[in-house]
């Protein structure tokens, strides 16, 4: 195993003024597991896209540093390329087609044409592609493939119908089939198995890595990376923090190196704020179909005038629960508001009980872009309440202009004038005109979702301060869901995290790293002996 | 998951919404066919047959960009065109016989692939929308058509003046060469026209010059149909045991299909041996009987060449689907994205499928033609489009789904709805006339209809797949596996923290 079979070399790469990867180095041998871990945005992704030669990359500016293969340097400009050199992928979303047979997605585009009479006369008047296909080699190959996997699903049986978890095995099997695949990329694969098929994925891994292929296994599931890895390495905001052998090292260790830590943005009174006990706002086992952000029986209860932060790592499922309650995704579940029922799925009534929204995707579904800024910010108060309308049921612009010019006061949106069109603004100032739209219904309860995503860092601390004082000074209740961990110490009360669509726990703002890199990879410290947790503080 | 309503009823009411097209049609054919007391068996059996030979391949161009993930390609019109295109200097030169209809065929194969090519690169910067494309596409081409045979035959190409193809123009009372072909021609009378035969000096033309090489009975055609069809089924049974891919299932199926087309080749015997029935007596029995006349004969003569022609291409559709080219046609129809990721080249391969189709089209325009007798050289090729996708839609194929046989089934039910309507007509408004009203409706009706139910039942899979209970079925199912998992956790954490911490400390610093 002396030979590094992949190696990063000195990797780093920049999209436009934002260094995403910082001098990576990593070496992978043949037949070992290695895991990489991170947050979202540590640079994970960007890494195998760099491995895969995604267009995103090459379409950029490329990247700097070396990727090697066998510890010669290699070009991988095309994902083509990287299949050639024997590099596999197992996408977190499934390459299957449902209408084929498994054998027929195993041999997708490598299928093996029948050589006879007619074939090889076919062939030299119409090409290659007019070969006919030996569909009883496709099926032994296939077969071959997934017993190496140890799997015994019929070859010749349709994707459509299977279980989800056998999908996984199915794109593993087709990487697998293909003669030179060296090194194998697996993107969360466990996250849509169910424990038993978890684990015989990680059986068939280790299977895998004996017969020599390396295998690079993303994951968030930290005591899956203990149990099946040989060596863990760590990113964080675009930096390598650590490789490790992972006999050295342990679930709290690799919690704390991913998360690392965080400094607070401007927080002012570390005091935790007084709060009463009255409860506003409540879930019981919401189910949300949004995709990739999935919520699987989601209970959550909010005081009145608190910030709760809802944070966990990308496709978790936080960001569903906002818009399963607002009623953007089918939602299964009950949810009451200051002790009344707020009917699932019906947007507009969720929004006249007195509940606001600042959707995450804010160019999709928060702003009408073409549009000025005082219509917009008027929009959903006319269609809720019907203000800003006059007797004739037309709109009322001197009003919508009043508003909007209170609103640019108060918020400090920089605009040339209020009937700019806010695709013009910046996104910090989108963010600020949304924020406006949702103040104008005066809501008791804000949701707010990823509110400085694509905001740069000065405006970042204006809309979590403005968040702040609504809540400090006119009593809001605010529900903030973000990725960034930092700024929901920063502002929030309380921060729950959520993993696999479930709520794993809710902690302190002030709370250790640790705690909180853990239950992000779904290990609930809450049930642990608090003591055991406080010396591990203690000592570092 | 698993489907808890799959019982009799839930599936009789899938059958018929899959089937849906195909039933009313059925339907409205025996209607027509019970409220038309003028038409006998044959009578209708003789419309249908001769619509089918002459349209059969124009449906079968349609299969394979179905397959490709291109819907209906109603883009074939492209195809008719580049035949009027062929045929027009064949009969101005006046090249009879088959051998002037190969050269059709000839002539009509490099157009028809710049055609095909052209459409097929729309084709990719109209994703998603290929059959609204494919409609405009035959309006745009129609007007370039109609520059070319109007202007530029006789305005930029020289022509003979007082040729009979083209628009007559004098001078002072003399022919002089004109400009722009006439609205309609004639594709020149077979040898064997009653005209041409009393001519002695008759230049043979392209007319049925497919069609009349070699004919036969209908009762004889239906035999050896039949025959075939129960030696393939019996040959395929063979295959299919020493495979031991056989279910139980199959033998009762098998069974029904050998006694379904025995019946047909005892019917066509019957009518091949005593068409007007026979008196059977015995005379030492002193016993007799009378067989019947035989409905289906006097249905007329069936074109061989034509048939081996439309079979030859059903079998060449199979082969195709069988090979890579057709097997990356059915992955990019499946998903482009996957065909794309699978390193497909989807642009491409959907050319292709465009080109072959286009190129069907147009040889299958061209067959239509021969056997029409004349061409209406700007209107020719209008119906094209509509009507072989009306066709292949009644056969029950969908945007999404086409095979051989809905080309088959459609061509003989959506012309006996042709032939029918005026019995419905009569049915319905008590009036005859209306017959044209009603095809349109049909036609028309169909390919709404088809294309409806299509969107409608795209939509319904997309929301069952966005939908809660697919990806989280409602409890008992889904709390187990997370609260588990979570104690599983929670345990070997316990006793790691139990541990000492001192590798926690190292790395901080």
């Amino acid at each position: 195993m002396a030979q590094n079979l992949l190696e990063f070399r000195g990797v780093s790469k920049n999209y436009a003024d934002n260094q995403v990867l910082h001098d990576i180095n990593i070496e992978i041998k043949a037949g070992e597991i290695h895991a990489l871990i991170g947050e979202n945005g540590a640079g994970k992704s960007t890494l195998m896209n760099i491995l895969f030669g995604m267009p995103v990359i090459h379409s950029t500016g490329g990247f700097e540093g070396e990727v090697c293969i066998c510890g010669e340097p290699v070009k991988i400009m095309s994902p083509h390329d990287a299949m050639e050199m024997g590099i596999g992928m197992v996408h977190q979303e499934f390459m299957l087609i449902p209408a084929f047979t498994i054998a027929e997605n195993i041999k997708i585009n490598r299928e093996i044409p029948k050589e006879n009479a007619l074939n090889s006369t076919m062939s030299r008047i119409f090409g290659e592609r007019m070969k006919t296909l030996d569909f009883k080699t496709m099926n032994q190959d296939a077969r071959r493939a997934l017993d190496r996997l140890e799997m015994s699903l019929d070859e010749f049986a349709l994707v459509a119908g299977l279980p989800i978890g056998y999908m996984q095995f199915v794109e593993i099997a087709r990487e697998i089939d293909k003669t030179n695949t060296r090194i194998l990329v697996l993107d969360e694969p466990t996250a849509v198995l169910a424990e038993s098929e978890a684990e015989s994925l990680l059986s068939a891994m280790r299977k895998l890595a004996a017969e020599g292929i390396a295998i690079v296994f993303i994951s968030h599931r930290l005591d899956e990376i203990i149990n099946v890895c040989d060596r863990v390495t760590v990113l964080r905001d675009g930096e390598l923090v650590v490789t490790k052998d992972v006999k050295d090292t342990n679930v709290i260790e690799i919690a704390e190196l991913m998360i690392g830590r965080k400094v607070s943005i401007g927080k002012e009174d570390n005091e935790a704020r007084e709060i009463s006990d009255d409860v506003i706002f409540e879930i019981k086992d919401l189910h949300v179909a949004m995709p990739s952000e999935r919520v699987r029986g989601v209970d959550l209860k909010v005081r009145r005038g608190e910030i709760l932060g809802i944070g966990g790592l990308a496709g978790q499922g936080k960001l569903g629960i906002a818009n399963g309650v607002m009623g953007m995704y089918p939602a299964r579940g009950e949810v009451l508001f200051e002790g009344k029922p707020l009917p699932l799925n019906r947007t507009k009534q969720v929004l006249k009980s007195g509940v606001g929204f600042v959707s995450e995707d804010r160019k999709g579904i928060g702003l009408l872009l073409d549009e000025p800024i005082d219509d917009n910010i008027a929009f959903t108060e006319m269609s809720i309440h019907g203000n800003f309308l006059n007797f004739l049921g037309l709109c009322d612009s001197k009003a919508i202009r009043e508003n909007a010019l209170k609103m640019i006061k108060d918020l400090d949106i920089r605009c040339t004038n209020e009937k700019q069109h806010t695709g013009r603004l910046s996104g910090g100032n989108q963010q600020k005109v949304c924020v406006a739209r949702a103040l104008t219904q005066k809501p008791k309860l804000l949701f707010v979702s990823e509110p400085t995503r694509g905001v740069d860092i000065g405006a970042k601390k204006l809309i979590l301060d403005l968040l702040r004082s609504l809540a400090q000074d006119q009593g809001m209740t605010i529900i903030m869901t973000s990725s960034e961990l930092a700024e929901l110490c920063s502002i929030c009360d309380s921060v729950t995290i959520i993993c696999e669509g479930k709520v794993i726990g809710t902690l302190p703002p002030d709370a250790s790293p640790v705690e909180f890199g853990l239950m992000m990879s779904g290990i609930c410290t809450s049930a642990l002996d608090s003591e055991n947790v406080k010396e591990g503080e203690v000592a570092q | 998951m698993i489907d808890s309503r799959n019982d009799f009823a839930s599936r009789t009411r899938a059958f018929l919404t899959n089937n849906i097209v195909t039933i009313i049609f059925v339907i409205f054919v025996v209607a027509g066919y019970l409220s038309s007391p003028g038409i006998s068996v044959s009578g209708l059996l003789s419309e249908v047959i001769s619509r089918f030979f002459r349209n059969g391949l124009l449906v079968l161009a349609l299969i394979i960009p179905v397959m490709a993930g291109l819907g209906l390609n109603f883009g074939i019109v492209v195809g008719a065109l580049a035949a009027v295109l062929a045929i027009i200097p064949v009969r101005y030169f006046g090249i009879g016989g088959m051998g002037g209809l190969l050269l059709c065929f000839a002539i009509a194969l490099p157009i028809a692939l710049l055609f095909g090519w052209l459409t097929g690169k729309l084709y990719n910067k109209t994703r998603g929308q290929e059959m609204i494309a494919g409609i405009i596409v035959g309006f745009f081409a129609e007007g370039l058509f109609l520059i070319f045979v109007l202007f530029i035959i006789g305005g930029v190409i020289p022509v003979a003046a007082g040729h009979p193809m083209i628009i007559p123009r004098s001078v002072d009372g003399v022919a002089v060469p004109g400009v722009g072909i006439r609205a309609a021609f004639d594709m020149g009378a077979h040898a064997t026209h009653p005209v041409a035969m009393r001519d002695p000096y008759h230049v043979p033309g392209l007319s049925s010059a497919m069609d009349f090489l070699w004919r036969i009975d209908f009762t004889v055609a239906l035999f050896v149909v039949a025959l075939g069809v129960i030696a393939f089924l019996v040959i395929r049974r063979v295959m299919a045991k020493k495979n031991k891919a056989i279910k139980k299932s199959t033998k009762l199926v098998f069974g029904l299909k050998c006694g379904f087309w025995g019946l047909i080749a005892l019917l066509a015997l019957h009518g091949m041996l005593m068409p007007d029935g026979m008196i059977f007596w015995f005379p030492g029995a002193g016993f007799g009987f009378q067989a019947p006349a035989s409905p289906i004969a006097g249905t007329g003569m069936i074109p061989v060449v034509t048939g081996l022609v439309i079979l030859v291409f059903s079998l060449l559709t199979t082969y195709f689907t069988k090979t890579k080219l057709g097997q990356d046609c059915r992955s990019v129809g499946q998903s482009q994205h996957i065909a794309n990721a699978s390193g497909i080249n989807v642009d491409r391969t959907r050319i292709i499928a465009t080109m072959i189709s286009t190129v069907l089209g147009a040889w299958g325009m061209i067959i239509f033609l021969q056997n029409m007798g004349t061409v209406s050289t700007y209107t020719a090729h209008r119906q094209i489009g509509m009507f072989s996708v009306a066709a292949l839609l009644v056969g029950g194929a969908t945007a999404a789904k086409a095979g051989v046989k809905n080309a088959v089934l459609g061509l003989l039910l959506f012309h006996a709805m042709f032939v029918v309507s005026p019995g419905v007509g009569r049915l319905i408004f008590g009036n005859e006339l209306v017959a044209e009203a009603t095809r349109n409706f049909m036609t028309y009706g169909v390919i709404g209809l088809s294309l409806g139910l299509h969107v409608w039942k795209t939509r319904k899979a997309a929301e069952r797949e966005l939908s809660l209970d697919a990806f989280d079925p409602p409890p008992p199912t889904n709390g187990n596996g997370g609260a588990s998992n979570g104690e599983g956790g929670d345990s070997s954490i316990k006793e790691m923290l139990n541990a000492p911490s001192n590798a926690t400390a190292d790395t901080v610093e």
